[in-house]
This record gives C-alpha cells, sequence and structure tokens, in this order.
C-alpha cells in the first residue's frame, strides 16, 4: 500500500497552456479597445425601442455633458471622438472629424450620441443640425433599454 | 578523442511555465478590456436645406402635433397628456378606427409633428420620441400578423418594406422653440 502512494501518476499539465490560449485569443477578439478618453459624465436616459449597434468601426462617437475636469466649468460640454468642442466651431469640427476618416464617408456611418440624460435639447439641437449639414444622418442615440415612465 | 553523443538529453522546452505566461496574458486582457453593449435608437436625419421651403399645405387634420415645454410637461393636439398615454393616441391618430374627421385620413398621410423647446431635457425627449416610434412599432406588429401572419421583425425585408409602405413613418421635427 506505501508503494503505491509514490507510484502516483502526475496529472499531464501540458494541455493547459493551450487551453489558456484559447480563452486568451477569443477574449482578444470579442473585445474592443476602448482608444477614447471620456471627458464628459454621462449617465444615458431609458428607452425599450433600442437597438444593437452591429458595426463598431463605422461609428464616431460624440458625448455630451458635464466635465469630468472641474477646471473646465459646470456647463454641459460636447466631446467628439477625443476632443473637446465649442458650440462656435461645431459645424466645421462635425464636418472635420467625419471628412478626417476614410471609412467615414460610407452611407453606413453611424454617429453614436451618448448624452447625458439632463442636458437641455438646445445643445443636442445644435449638433443634430451640424451633423445634418455634414451629412452624416445616420444617428443613434444611446439608452438604457428599460422603462421611459 | 571522439564526443560521445548524449543521447539520452531530452531536447524538450520546458513548458511548464507557459501557462503561467498564458494566465497572465489573460488576466491583463480581462483587466484592460470591456464588451461594449451600447444599445440605442437608431434616427434617420432628413438632409439639411439651405434655403427653407415651404412645407407643402397639409390638412390640420393629418397633422398630429406633439409639444414639449421646457418644464418637460407634454402638450398633444393643444392639450395636456401624459406620457404613458401618447402611444395609443398616436396609434388612434394614425389608424383612426371610427373615422373621425378630427384624425387622420389614411395612415399614408398622417404626421407627426414633433417640437420641443431648447431647455426640454435629452430625458424628456427621448422618452417622447420613444413612445412615437413604439406605437409605429406596434402598428407595424399588428399590420403584418393581418397580411402576412407572421411578426414585423420576421419578414423580408422586401415584405418589411411593403408594411413600412402601407404606415409610413413621417416624424417630423421643428425647430425648437427658444423662450
Amino acid at each position: 500500500m506505501i508503494r503505491r502512494k509514490n507510484n502516483q501518476p502526475k496529472i499531464n499539465t501540458s494541455a493547459l497552456p493551450d487551453i489558456i490560449f484559447m480563452l486568451l485569443f477569443f477574449l482578444m477578439v470579442v473585445t474592443v479597445l476602448r482608444d477614447q478618453q471620456v471627458g464628459v459624465k454621462f449617465s444615458v436616459p431609458d428607452a425599450d425601442q433600442v437597438q444593437k449597434l452591429e458595426n463598431q468601426s463605422l461609428i464616431t462617437n460624440i458625448y455630451i455633458g458635464r466635465p469630468l475636469d472641474p477646471a473646465r466649468g459646470n456647463t454641459p460640454l460636447i466631446q467628439i471622438n477625443d476632443a473637446f468642442i465649442y458650440r462656435e466651431n461645431l459645424n466645421q469640427a462635425v464636418r472635420q472629424q467625419t471628412a478626417n476618416d476614410f471609412r467615414h464617408q460610407s452611407d453606413r456611418a453611424i454617429t453614436v450620441l451618448k448624452v447625458d440624460r439632463e442636458v437641455p435639447m438646445g445643445l443636442v439641437n445644435d449638433v443634430k443640425t451640424a451633423l445634418r449639414k455634414a451629412k452624416r444622418l445616420k444617428v443613434s442615440y444611446i439608452a438604457n433599454s428599460g422603462k421611459t415612465f | 578523442m571522439k564526443r560521445k553523443i548524449n543521447t539520452r538529453q531530452s531536447n524538450e522546452v520546458n513548458a511548464g511555465s507557459m501557462a503561467d505566461i498564458a494566465f497572465l496574458l489573460l488576466i491583463f486582457f480581462l483587466v484592460t478590456t470591456t464588451i461594449i453593449n451600447d444599445q440605442g435608437i437608431m434616427v434617420k436625419l432628413p438632409p439639411y436645406e439651405d434655403m427653407v421651403v415651404p412645407p407643402p399645405p397639409i390638412p390640420n387634420r393629418n397633422i398630429l402635433s406633439v409639444k414639449l415645454n421646457k418644464e418637460n410637461a407634454l402638450l398633444v393636439e393643444s392639450e395636456n397628456l401624459d406620457i404613458s398615454q401618447l402611444k395609443e393616441t398616436t396609434k388612434n391618430f394614425i389608424l383612426n378606427p371610427t373615422g373621425s374627421d378630427q384624425l387622420a385620413r389614411s395612415p399614408k398621410q398622417a404626421v407627426v409633428s414633433l417640437q420641443n423647446d431648447r431647455e426640454t431635457s435629452y430625458k424628456a425627449y427621448i422618452a417622447v420620441y420613444n413612445e412615437l416610434k413604439a406605437a409605429y412599432e406596434e402598428l407595424w406588429d399588428t399590420r403584418s400578423l393581418q397580411v402576412y401572419g407572421k411578426d414585423y421583425k420576421h419578414l423580408a425585408l422586401k415584405e418589411q418594406r411593403d408594411i413600412r409602405n402601407q404606415i409610413p413613418q413621417i416624424i417630423s421635427e421643428a425647430e425648437p422653440t427658444n423662450f
């Protein structure tokens, strides 16, 4: 009996790295690295008519909310991709942001509006008008799926 | 002097720490990535016109005017309305099952006109837009059940287009008021 204990076979762990690598590759494929630093606070409203966004690569993000950095004041700011935009040069900025990127020339390009629920509509409307002028007509208002009232 | 070839020496690379390295990478990716599951209300904006073209005259009965003021109060056809009733009101306006001469003549002619104030909160606007969209979605669903016996989302693209032609979604957004 004692001899048998010494002979206990080792578990073969040579396939372990393969399994872990498989998990790793799975994660690498399904995730998108976040390449933007969001500088505004936003908590999106609720809605139940939401659709999933299919193509992550054809998206331009526009964030509207109060700035995270108190040095920038307390009024809602617009951030397009990585840059803060002021209302005076909104039209120009939207046109630039959309013209720079060849992927966004396509009609399938979607502008994603991530807007805080307390932001006044006037600001959102300015962005909408700028998008219409830049011929970026497909827009998605990001919302949490849930009851609206 | 001939060197003895040591046949017993193994040529295998020690792969024992491979799992550790893989784990390390795995944990790094787990921590740094976020799975994006953004969902949103899809909207097609109207093209921008430099010249303000006067809209073709639409009889008043074919327009459902929905207004949101700066206190986020809802006004439908100049009457206060709770948002929970907006969907039914809209559906009733579009279909006009009783043939009233105050509601839309036909679903094809029905126009929903949405106007908000510059001070309206985004949350209230989304809630209203969501209800208007829901009204159309429900109408499409009932119509496609009548015509094709299937839910709208299970129809082929051509059939969906057909349903959308029968009940076109016309939500017209006016420039916001500014008080």
